[in-house]
């Protein structure tokens, strides 16, 4: 016998007295924990894309908007293709490197694709040659670039994937996302057709999460020729060397190209840093109704249990308890409770994250155990505050009640 | 062993005032068995309750091993008696959702035992009280006699000098009351002391000093003729 059995044995006996205050620390710990991972991840996530597009600006037409950017859906405008050139020759300073993209709908194996046109980046070599510019020379002030020096363009097509331009690739070549080599069963040498036209798998890009994995990327004057496009593209990546560059590029980009929209990768995951910020005061809604509400419920929980128990109060004094024991009893309790609701609402809003996180918020969950352990700690703090009161009134119980009759 | 001196308790109710006991003074001797009796509401339970600790009164002190029990800090009242002391109530007070076993180990957990000690202890005791084979029973699953013995084993575990008992035969039958009453017998003839407060005057006959109550008055304090030794008390 010690203060847990005795503890222990009261609340196995009649478990439905603590139900509804451990279901509310169980349900507020569920939603803090959801929340609070799908926010984190979502966080990564956003952190992920900024540094994967590197110090991107985007150059659009007009009237497309920033969503149609993100799921390639860009087929209906256009900008010319001499606006990469235009880009190439006024030599920016911090431009690193350019992308220009067209992308058109295309089937592969019955599924949807998107074909999109790139131009490898040793054909920028060859252009600067024949126009006698010296190729992405123009360091920024500042630069935080080590060297910018000439490039050997033979990096592997596969870090296309990471690097987002491509060194080398024919026109009669193609490099297919993991999805696409997938349910088309396509491997590197095997052919693809699109629009009647065999072109040669060049690569198979490792997996990334995005709309890239179901890509097939070609020759951009191929995808032109093919979809009777003309010399028009629909978005121009403009990579700067670092961070710094691309606030200074835009107002830049925007002077030389009047007719397109010029914006920078903090924009595009705007609206994402807007949900998060939500999310995160939502969380905080979140902690304070589980402190009003759990805390609440504990309360009248413990203070209840404390007038029912009153003999029992009487008599442990009568047999020797101090009232220092008395009141520990009852934050026992407290606590007992408020584990129980921490850890199955740690559990529960993790489930709840992990499904919920990647069906709504497209983002993949692991457990954060700093996370959890932070929240059981702010459930326990909160039981035990909202205990303390009750617990305290009962060592001042008088003794004397366990000579009352029931 | 007490010493009750000037002893006022009062109790306020909207703005009636009730005087719960009074006495100017009172001794009870080492070894003496004594019952209190009196009408009901005449604060016999007010008097047990301050003989152990557990009230205190308006005014005067309560000397007990010659200690004042009210000048004491709570702790160390609390501590003289959980080793002292040892109570029996009308209604047994048992826990109801712990064992026999487990309500006869709660004082002396309290008494800081260890575990295997404790176990041992309280099977030897409900073995003594005849009740050795339901020691995993609930108080719900025992008679009423049954659970008065477990009460016993749970006041004699930590091996008190003193009993405070209040009705202690008021719910019984006739086989359990004389078990009880010569339990106490036993423990009187130890050389310890009880005082016990009853409406049973066979069980009253049986001690060696009735002090009668009326009003919260001690009203006469006399030695019962069966027993001798106990010493003569000052009545108020
Ligand atoms: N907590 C209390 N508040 C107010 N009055 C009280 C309280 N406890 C006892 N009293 C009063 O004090 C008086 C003495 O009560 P006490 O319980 O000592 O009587 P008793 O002799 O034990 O009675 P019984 O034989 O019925 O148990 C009664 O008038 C009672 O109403
Ligand atoms: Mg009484």
């Amino acid at each position: 016998m010690n203060l847990k059995t005795l503890v222990w044995r009261e609340l196995a006996e009649r478990p439905s007295a603590m139900l509804t205050s451990t279901l509310m620390i169980l349900l507020g710990v569920t939603a803090l924990v959801a929340i609070r991972h799908v926010t984190v991840f979502s966080e990564r996530e956003v952190g992920q894309q900024l540094q994967s597009l590197g110090a991107n600006v985007l150059v659009l037409p007009k009237e497309a908007t920033l969503q149609d950017y993100y799921s390639a859906d860009l087929t209906e405008r256009t900008l010319p293709e001499s606006h990469v050139a235009s880009i190439l020759l006024e030599n920016l300073p911090g431009v690193e490197r350019l992308s220009p993209k067209l992308c058109v709908s295309a089937k592969v194996a019955d599924r949807d694709v998107t074909l999109t046109g790139i131009l490898p980046q040793s054909e920028f070599q060859a252009k600067a040659v024949w126009q006698s510019v010296s190729l992405f020379s123009n360091k920024h002030e500042g630069c935080k670039k080590a060297a910018c020096g000439p490039k050997t363009y033979d990096a592997a097509p596969e870090t296309l994937a990471s690097e987002r331009t491509i060194d080398q690739l024919k026109g009669n070549e193609a490099v297919i996302g993991a999805d696409v080599a997938e349910f088309s069963a396509l491997k590197p040498g095997q052919s693809i057709k699109m629009f009647g036209e065999k072109l040669q798998v060049l690569a198979v890009l490792p997996r990334t999460g995005t709309v890239d994995d179901s890509r097939v990327f070609a020759h951009l004057h191929t995808v032109q020729r093919l979809t009777n496009a003309g010399e028009v593209v629909n978005a121009i990546e403009v990579m700067g060397c670092c961070e710094d560059a691309a606030g200074g590029l835009v107002p830049k980009l925007a002077e030389l190209l009047p007719d397109a929209k010029v914006v920078t990768i903090s924009q595009v995951v705007s609206t994402q840093v807007g949900i998060n910020r939500l999310m995160s005061q939502m969380s905080l809604f979140v902690l304070a109704i589980l402190v009003i509400v759990g805390g609440a419920s504990v309360a009248s929980t413990i203070s209840s249990n404390v007038r029912e128990r009153r003999r029992e109060v009487g008599t442990l004094m009568a047999l020797g308890a101090t009232p220092s024991l008395v009141t520990r009893m009852f934050l026992l309790k407290a606590w007992t409770l408020g584990i129980v609701g921490a850890v199955g609402g740690s559990v529960l809003g993790l489930i709840v994250a992990m499904v919920l996180g990647s069906q709504w918020a497209g983002v993949a969950v692991t457990p954060l155990p700093g996370l959890i352990a932070l929240s059981i700690g702010v459930a326990l703090v909160i039981t035990t505050l909202a205990a303390l009161w009750p617990a305290r009134s009962a060592a001042k119980l008088d003794p004397c009640c366990c000579f009352q009759e029931i | 062993m007490f010493h009750l001196q000037d002893i006022t308790k009062v109790y306020r109710r909207r703005q009636q005032e009730v005087v719960a006991f009074k006495a100017s003074s009172l001794d009870i001797g080492l070894g003496e068995y004594v019952a209190v009796v009196g009408p009901s509401g005449s604060g016999k339970t007010t008097l047990l309750s301050m003989l152990g600790g557990m009230l205190s009164p308006d005014t005067g002190k309560v000397w007990f091993e010659g200690e004042s029990l009210y000048d004491l800090s709570i702790t160390a009242r609390t501590r003289r008696r959980r080793e002292q002391i040892g109570f029996v109530f009308q209604t047994f007070n048992l826990v109801p959702y712990l064992t026999a076993l487990e309500n006869v180990q709660v004082p002396l957990f309290l008494n800081g035992v260890s575990k295997s000690e404790q176990r041992d202890r309280a099977v030897s005791l409900l073995e003594q009280v005849g009740l050795g084979n339901r020691i995993e029973h609930k108080p719900s699953e025992l008679s009423t006699g049954q659970q008065q013995r477990v009460a016993l084993a749970r006041t004699l575990a930590n091996n008190p000098r003193l009993i405070l008992a209040d009705e202690p035969t008021g719910n019984l039958d006739p086989d359990s009351r004389e078990a009880v009453l010569s339990m106490f017998d036993k423990f009187v003839s130890e050389g310890r002391t009880i005082v016990m407060v009853t409406h049973d005057p066979g069980a009253a006959a049986r001690a060696s000093r009735q002090l009668r109550l009326n009003d919260g008055m001690l009203v006469s304090s006399e030695e019962s003729q069966n027993v001798t030794g106990a010493k003569p008390a000052k009545a108020a």
